[in-house]
């Protein structure tokens, strides 16, 4: 299997929160992740897109998120970035700490990094961009296209 | 699939079903209205029935931290009935299970409450 490549870009919408999210679900599935596997996946693009559209881009129409998901043979590569104020993940409070837990906000970054292998978190002046990779193991095999 | 909710009482206590998802936008602030308006009435004892809770993203985690301390700080108690393996695992894994009071018997939970 040879890497696809597939861009979107999206508006700074909820719309977009969630369209983005099924996207990833409908990829991650024909991955052949399983339905676990996919609900994870589909969890963590949700909580950095609501971070691109709303503590990056806050709603802005002028600026754009960008989705990629890139299906490579040993993983599922997706990449998301806004065009906002930027963010320091050393700036993120542990939201698992006794003075934290009880905060109503502050858990997507740390969820993402529960539902993935791997993280990155990229400044790109001005913007954001995070890069969630989930490996694949032997027993996955790709399905069909994703519309 | 949006949220959507009722609300019924047994021995003075307020259970709202819910189903459907609890994410950022209408499900969480759905949630929050329910629960100020319930404790506007003077419904101190909530019990959140999750049972046909389909997915929660982290806003409707956040939500559901805000009505319980909402809930305690006003002198009431918010416990939560029913939760599926998506929300069961994800308040694992914020640490938050240990907050909540999580109750898989309808008829338990209401006899837990302070009378």
């Amino acid at each position: 299997m040879t890497a696809k490549r597939v861009v979107h870009r999206l508006d700074s919408t909820l719309e977009s929160v969630n369209q983005a999210e099924q996207k990833a679900s409908e990829i991650a599935t024909a991955s052949g992740f399983d339905e676990e596997v996919v609900h994870r996946i589909e969890m963590a693009v949700r909580e950095a897109a609501v971070n691109a559209v709303y503590h990056g881009n806050a709603y802005d129409p002028n600026k754009k998120v960008t989705l990629q998901f890139e299906r490579t043979p040993d993983a599922l590569i997706i990449t998301i970035s806004d065009e906002g104020r930027g963010l320091d993940p050393a700036d993120i409070p542990d939201p698992l700490s006794p003075e934290n837990l009880l905060k109503p906000s502050g858990r997507g970054i740390f969820l993402i990094r529960s539902f993935m292998d791997e993280v990155r978190i990229r400044q790109l002046h001005p913007g954001t961009e995070v890069t969630l990779i989930k490996h694949r193991t032997n027993t996955e095999g790709s399905k069909e296209e994703p519309k | 699939m949006t949220m959507k909710s009722s609300t019924r009482q047994i021995d003075g206590v307020t259970i709202v079903d819910l189903s459907g998802r609890i994410t950022l936008g209408e499900g969480s602030t759905m949630l929050r209205d329910i629960v100020r308006d319930l404790i506007t009435k003077g419904n101190k004892r909530i019990l959140l029935n999750l049972g046909d809770v389909t997915y929660i993203d982290s806003s409707g985690i956040g939500e559901l931290v805000s009505a319980f301390t909402t809930v305690r700080n006003g002198g009431g108690e918010l416990k939560l009935l029913n939760l599926t393996k998506k929300v069961h695992d994800l308040l694992q894994i914020t640490k938050l299970y240990t907050v909540f009071d999580i109750k898989d018997d309808e008829a338990v939970a209401i006899q837990s409450f302070a009378k």
